[in-house]
């Protein structure tokens, strides 16, 4: 027992996970982009959602990450999948790949890339000067209900409106077929 | 490894692996997963800045909070779009919803 200890260091443990969860967001998210079959790309949302949670576990926050798994992979990519079987046979046409659009996607996408990761390594980042080391989920909602109030509410309001008026976009169309 | 920076590298590759996504695809779904990455990496940032700079590490996360509710209205609106978009027109190929160019 004590061998074993003395052989797995925990910081090289939470280095190899956090290697594994880089590969894993980083693998999911080429998944989600790449192949041309809707139904991989969910599942590459899926495993890139997964790998973001584990970030943020590292970043120190366990109820902002169980939050993303609950509301990224447990609702927005299910209701993406029922949208998906929803609208289109699977089997029916794959959408061809234009070869000019996917280079100058990829141009674009590259240009982004190299503009951020220049200013990122460019700034000298500065940490406050006071910095509290409350992380606690009480706090949390002691902002919400008290200095974050009227955001917290309005965002209730805006997922009330968001609800229904999907139900009314979707039942209209329902109901005059053209 | 465990630095400020490796997280906003890790949040800029996921923001232009969107963008390319968002022009590549032709499928409006498509573009909704990409969107979802996009708004994954903003969530990253915030998170990494809370985390190592921030002076009240508690914004951040409400921040994160907030791009979620976000983002559940707007994959709510965008698929029943979407559904509306497959039943007028049997295909959710954006090139081919052309109703309304004048």
């Amino acid at each position: 027992m004590n061998s074993v200890q003395s052989l797995i260091q925990p910081e090289i443990l939470a280095q190899i996970g956090f290697a594994g969860v880089l590969a894993l967001t980083f693998a999911g998210a080429l998944i989600a982009v790449f192949p041309r079959n809707i139904l991989y790309n969910v599942l590459g949302l899926i495993v890139c959602l997964t790998g973001v949670a584990g970030l943020f576990l590292y970043l120190g926050s366990p109820f902002i990450a169980m939050m993303e798994l609950l509301i990224y992979v447990g609702a927005i990519c299910i209701s993406i999948i029922f949208a998906i079987m929803l609208s289109r046979p699977l089997h029916l046409d794959l959408p061809k790949r234009h070869l000019p659009k996917v280079g100058l996607s990829l141009g674009v996408g590259a240009v982004v890339f190299i503009m951020l990761s220049a200013i990122i390594s460019r700034t000298a980042w500065q940490p406050a000067a006071v910095r509290s080391s409350d992380w606690s989920i009480t706090t949390i909602g002691k902002y919400l209900l008290t200095r974050y109030d009227l955001v917290f509410e309005v965002i209730s309001l805006v997922l009330l409106v968001a609800i229904l008026g999907s139900i009314i976009i979707a039942g209209y169309a329902r109901r005059r077929p053209s | 490894m465990n630095s400020l920076s490796v997280y906003l590298f890790v949040a800029a590759l996921l923001f232009s692996l969107g963008i390319f996504g968002v022009f590549q695809r032709r499928s409006l779904i498509g573009m909704l997963i990409a969107i979802e990455l996009m708004l994954n990496g903003a969530s990253i940032n915030f998170m990494a800045f809370n985390r190592f700079l921030a002076p009240d590490p508690i914004v951040g996360q409400i921040y994160t909070l907030f791009i979620m509710g976000i983002a559940a209205a707007e994959a709510a609106i965008a698929l029943s779009i979407i559904v509306a978009v497959f039943r007028r027109l049997r295909s959710i190929n954006i090139e081919r919803a052309q109703e309304l160019r004048g």
